[in-house]
């Protein structure tokens, strides 16, 4: 068991419909060999445990499916602070430095990875001097409280005024639910299947003028052909290339699905 | 200490659509051409395949084709009396790089601007008369008629193989298409793309309104087609992945795919990449280019000297290039003397979401760049504005392009922003909501400008380009009274309910809104008011030529791209029939 599982486990047994969720896990859980390693490679103990259980309530796991903290948004926020986003890629980072208008948008000096590591820092005092004790050991509504103070009340966070700090976490959590799943977040497409969108799919002449038609199949990541034919890793390709099998990844009416590299 | 280049007969500066226009014109007539790009070679093949450009974290949050904003950005304030900031992430405006420039990550939509548009001054003061307009307001003729451009978006259209109805063709109305355009020599290339089905339900509303909608024109093909280049684009699939995406399937209209392979077979054509034009350089007399100063990739400085200087770049980048090398008067904004940065115009953008029922798919994501239904019954001044208060107008139009995530997850009004309510709303309302798109012009007003900003600098150490903007009441009040407009067709459309969001003050940069930056080096018939001739001569060097959306005087109500390619050709023309014969101004002072 990965860690993720562990720590929905544990998020499911303080809720009421413990039963409902991890049935949603079990269907959810990604096939063995294709989860990410739980490892942080940017957060701390202790960073991590916030970012856990932040993302678990920005976007909760609840009765319509998993939420960000299953989904992977912790490993994937850990892993765009520890690369070039983080490092301040695209960042126009030379001063003066002053606070701006809010019209004139982002003016601190911090790259992402340091906004992430004083911000968090700052949360970690305030919220032992507030409640004695961690972030992760509160009950879900006071969870909720101080998310929205953070995010309202704009607190010094040891230099990042706490709204900024909201604004980052909220959009890195969205973008690590909804991304591709090459991203460590979104993990087995759960986001995807749970709203409709097929993904990385590039296809739809045959059906945007069957106006309202039930788009139904699976999504497609970056792992897959962008073309909306499937690897059909369990089926052996077979021999003289084109004539792969027709498996429950089908692609539309239309569409078939074919080998890999059958481009 | 630069290195001193071979001189050639012209170089262009920026090898986007209208670099790549004017060195294939050029080449054709002989000249020998240099295109210097600052950006990074790419093409359709390897750079823009599947799967990995259906990637909406890298292209469309992180913006992997645009301008590297940690080397050069703009800095911004709303008001003179504020001091401007960087802007150290794009969000208003996604400005490009590299070869193809802004072009390859286009949608495609591809209209013509109206006569009423190239008019604006002398037709509001005919219409309405002298005192209509507030004298804050600097909007003004552009020296050229539709007449005059009809052959230029023609012959551009042709290139791009552009998906639309015509609807005033040789004089003629022709039901389906746009009653409200100007005469057109020829109907579109290609048929109109099919309709969506957001598309369909706006256009049947809009007509039981009384309103005229037709296919919005598109550079995404409905099918295969050849251009006179002998360039052959195929079908677009509806992916939507097309802007700020490169195109796959060849099916989006691109220097890349209409015109670039063409020009770079030309042994008279030569593309050189990663190279920073940092001035134009100028004679003793002030009045003569001698060619440019640019640094290749290794930091290395050369000198490129050239007979002929085409500036042909993004906007704000034209405007930039001729302050950093001292060409023309920079605008004043308190006397209202001096020209390059003035008439600095954007676009009034709004919104109006159609919340429908569970059983009503959407599918949000089967769109193109370009695929939808729009109408032009409060385009321009194509309708009364008497009692209005206001001038210039919108189209209005459901022309959703993806269904990407990221971007796009509505929720109605009073949804919380996160937990596990705002969970419920995503997934409620994500496969059924269309949006309706109210695409707004912008006047340009005497406090509206562009100049260099006094303190940061680029990665060269030049100094940044310094934004002052803010809406002008006059396009708040023509976005508030429009987006009720398009509100109504909303609620014709049978949706649960409709949200609209009239653009607001003020101008928010951390915003997306659209990157239809516009004018700075403004054409004009009056060197007083303008930086360019009609035939996009520089007024005080002759042999520069500056081809941009930086040469409208104000934005109108549509999309700026055709009449950027439309503009290219028409200076080709002049420079090719004309200038080349006989080098000098082409307008007489």
């Amino acid at each position: 068991m990965d860690d993720s599982r562990r720590s929905f486990l544990r998020n499911a047994g303080l809720t009421a419909v413990a039963t409902a969720q991890a049935t949603v896990a079990r269907a959810q859980a990604a096939p063995p060999g294709q989860d990410l390693p739980a490892a942080y490679i940017f957060f701390n103990e202790q960073e991590a445990a916030f970012v856990e259980a932040a993302t678990a309530r920005l976007i909760p796991s609840d009765e319509t499916g998993p939420g960000a903290r299953e989904a992977g948004v912790p490993q994937y926020i850990d892993r765009q602070l520890a690369g070039a986003w983080g490092a301040g890629d695209r960042l126009y980072r030379s001063g003066p430095w002053h606070a701006g208008e809010p019209t004139q948008g982002y003016q601190l000096p911090h790259t992402p990875a340091e906004l992430f590591r004083k911000a968090l820092r700052g949360i970690a005092d305030d919220v032992r001097k507030q409640y004695g004790a961690e972030f992760g050991a509160l009950p879900e509504a006071r969870q909720d409280a101080y998310l929205t103070a953070l995010q309202k009340e704009n607190r010094d966070l040891g230099g990042v005024p706490s709204g900024v700090f909201f604004t980052t976490l909220l959009e890195a959590t969205l973008e690590g639910f909804f991304s591709d799943p090459a991203y460590g977040g979104n993990r087995d497409m759960v986001s995807w299947k749970m709203i409709g969108f097929p993904g990385a799919y590039a296809n739809y002449y045959d059906l945007v003028d069957r106006h309202g038609v039930a788009f139904d199949q699976p999504p497609v990541g970056l792992a897959d052909d962008g073309h909306g034919r499937m690897r059909l890793r369990a089926v052996p390709m077979a021999p003289g290339g084109d004539a792969g099998a027709h498996g429950a990844h089908a692609g539309p009416a239309g569409v078939h699905d074919r080998p890999a590299g059958g481009k | 200490m630069a290195i001193r280049m071979k001189e050639t007969d012209a170089v262009l500066i920026g090898v986007g659509l209208v670099g790549t226009i004017l060195g294939r014109e050029l080449t054709r007539a002989g000249l020998k051409v240099v295109g210097l790009e600052r950006g990074e070679p790419r093409s359709t093949v390897p750079d823009f395949q599947g799967p990995q450009i259906h990637d909406e974290l890298r292209y469309a949050v992180r913006y992997a084709l645009m301008q590297d904003t940690a080397r050069e950005t703009v800095t911004f304030r709303n008001r003179r009396d504020q001091r401007a900031l960087p802007v150290r992430r794009w969000n208003s405006f996604l400005p490009g790089t590299g070869v193809g420039g802004a072009a390859v990550h286009w949608n495609g939509q591809t209209y013509r601007f109206q006569d009423s548009d190239f008019r604006m001054r002398t037709r509001t003061e005919e219409r309405y008369g002298k005192d209509f307009l507030d004298p804050e307001i600097t909007v003004q003729d552009w020296g050229v008629s539709a007449e005059d451009m009809e052959p230029h978006y023609d012959r551009f259209e042709y290139l791009l193989g552009v998906s639309g109805k015509a609807g005033h063709l040789q004089g003629k109305k022709i039901p389906g298409g746009n009653p409200f355009e100007d005469s057109r020599s020829r109907e579109y290339p290609t048929p109109p793309m099919k309709e969506p089905y957001g598309s369909a339900l706006f256009r049947k509303a809009a007509e039981g309104l009384g309103y005229h909608p037709f296919p919005q024109p598109s550079a995404n093909l409905s099918q295969p087609y050849t251009n006179p280049e002998g360039m052959t684009l195929k079908t677009c699939m509806f992916c939507g992945y097309c802007e700020r995406f490169g195109c796959e399937h060849y099916a989006k209209a691109s220097p890349q795919t209409v015109l670039l392979p063409v020009l770079l077979k030309d042994e008279r054509f030569e593309l050189r990449t990663n190279c920073q034009v940092l001035r134009i350089n100028l004679d003793s007399s002030g009045k003569r280019a001698t060619g440019v100063t640019y640094v290749d990739g290794s930091g290395q400085e050369y000198e490129q000297p050239a007979s002929l200087v085409i500036l042909g770049g993004f906007a704000l980048n034209n405007v930039r290039m001729l302050l950093l090398s001292g060409i023309g008067k920079p605008y004043d904004p308190e006397s209202g003397t001096g020209t390059v940065g003035r008439n600095y115009a954007y676009q009034t953008t709004s919104g109006v979401q159609v919340f429908f029922d569970r059983d009503v798919n959407i599918n949000p994501f089967m769109r193109s760049g370009a695929s939808g239904t729009v109408m032009a019954d409060f385009v321009s001044d194509n309708f009364d504005h008497s009692s209005l208060g206001f001038v210039g107008g919108a189209y209005i139009g459901e022309t959703m392009s993806h269904g990407r995530p990221i971007e796009f997850h509505p929720t109605p009004p009073g949804t919380p922003a996160w937990g596990s309510e705002w969970k419920k709303a995503v997934i409620r309302h994500y496969n059924h909501t269309s949006v309706l798109n109210i695409h707004g012009s912008s006047v340009a007003v005497r406090s509206n400008y562009l100049d260099l900003d006094p303190t940061y600098l680029d990665a060269w150490g030049l100094p940044l380009l310094r934004m002052t903007f803010d809406f002008p009441e006059n396009d708040l009040k023509m976005s508030a009274y429009l987006t009720e407009r398009a509100a109504e067709i909303g609620r014709a459309m049978g949706g649960r309910q409709v949200s609209a969001s009239p653009r607001k003050g003020p101008y928010d940069i951390t915003k997306y809104q659209t990157t239809h930056n516009t004018g700075g080096t403004v054409m004009g018939a009056d060197p007083s008011t303008s930086v360019v001739n009609p035939f996009l001569q520089s007024w005080d060097v002759s042999n520069l030529f500056v081809i941009g959306a930086s040469n409208f005087p104000q934005n109108a109500s549509y999309n700026p791209t055709d009449t950027v390619g439309a503009l290219a050709y028409r200076a080709a023309e002049a420079i090719v029939g004309r200038y080349l014969k006989s080098p000098g101004p082409l307008v007489q002072t």
